[in-house]
């Protein structure tokens, strides 16, 4: 059996270093994605002018291919509920009284009170400079979310779920992708296709050209990007830590 | 210098990976995939994907391996059966 599974990992890896020799060469200016309708040119010259944007790679993340990354955000959502729901026992009864975790360490207790705020503030500013300097609403999201598990880790999960319940995190996590197909819509009811969020300068005080409200849209869409992963991300290490049985964490 | 530095950590990435499949205890395991992502996300920082390190450490490093951890936490050394 050993020797049948090298065989079959031989065989796949030898036919992908075979379809690699079809990839384009490092920088080959005859590449699709480098010579079609000089595309990637014009996301280079033209974004800034466009969007009011810094960061391309959050316009082209959050604007340009807004699509993928709701869906993505979707996967996300996804993949929360189905851990959640694989996870869960059948017959568990809930509102049984927790077991009393004892009593935090006072050297882990107060590392947490002064770190917890430092890593929260810190998220809320990679959400909010997501367009200006690297980050955006995933990265922002995860240290939320991580910020979450560090005070489940130290002061036990029962406390921490009286903060973000399982059922507060859902809701959470689905207001974040209503956020997003919001402004989706929004683009729809003023007459643009989906997600074309320039015509939403119609709607938004004191915006009067159509860059400042795509720039603004993606502010507001990485705002739900972050709903999303901070609750899903806190829901999944409550059930994986328990086996969905949310008592007493690690 | 880069030249060095991306030979280094492209065999530090190979060495972590094998013995992330190596070794037998499952929390070293998850421990040693955590040094992994962090080598990869030095590789995007050199190549100056700053927003795909940043995803890389905060994800990879940071949030997976703490849930392979609390994973790991749930199993026990000796199989039941």
């Amino acid at each position: 059996m050993k020797f049948l599974g090298l065989i079959a990992v031989l065989i796949t890896g030898g036919l992908m270093l075979l379809a690699s020799n079809d990839f384009p060469d490092w920088a080959d200016s005859e590449s699709p994605a480098n010579n079609k309708a000089d595309l990637s040119q014009k996301y280079v010259t033209d974004t800034l002018e466009l969007t009011e944007v810094p960061n391309m790679v959050t316009a082209v993340l959050a604007d340009y291919r807004g699509f993928d990354t709701m869906f993505e955000t979707v996967v996300i959502f996804v993949a929360g509920i189905a851990i959640i729901a694989v996870l869960r026992p059948v017959n568990h009864d809930y509102s049984l009284p927790q077991p009393d975790d004892e009593d935090p360490d006072l050297i882990v207790l107060m590392t947490c009170r002064l770190l917890i705020p430092v890593i929260q503030l810190f998220a809320l500013y990679v959400v909010a400079h997501g367009h200006h300097s690297p980050g955006g609403g995933f990265q922002g999201g995860v240290m939320l979310g991580a910020s979450f598990i560090l005070y489940a880790l130290a002061y036990g999960l029962p406390k921490a779920l009286v903060r973000l319940s399982e059922k507060r995190a859902i809701t959470l996590a689905v207001i974040g992708i209503l956020i997003y197909a919001g402004f989706g819509l929004a683009t729809q009811f003023l007459g643009r296709n989906f997600l074309d969020y320039g015509v939403l300068y119609k709607i938004m005080p004191g915006v009067e050209t159509e860059a400042w409200a795509r720039s603004h849209s993606m502010l507001g869409v990485e705002i739900g990007v972050a709903f999303t992963v901070t609750a899903i991300m806190f829901a999944i290490y409550a059930n994986l830590s328990t086996r969905g049985r949310l008592d007493r964490g690690l | 210098m880069i030249l060095a530095f991306d030979i280094i950590t492209l065999i530090f990435l190979v060495v972590t990976a094998l013995i992330a499949l190596r070794v037998k205890d499952l929390l070293a395991a998850s421990m040693v995939f955590g040094i992994y992502s962090f080598l990869i996300c030095l590789l995007w920082a050199q190549m100056n994907a700053v927003d795909v390190a940043f995803t890389e450490a905060a994800v990879g490093a940071g949030v997976s391996a703490v849930f392979m951890i609390a994973t790991v936490f749930q199993t026990t050394r000796r199989s039941k059966d």
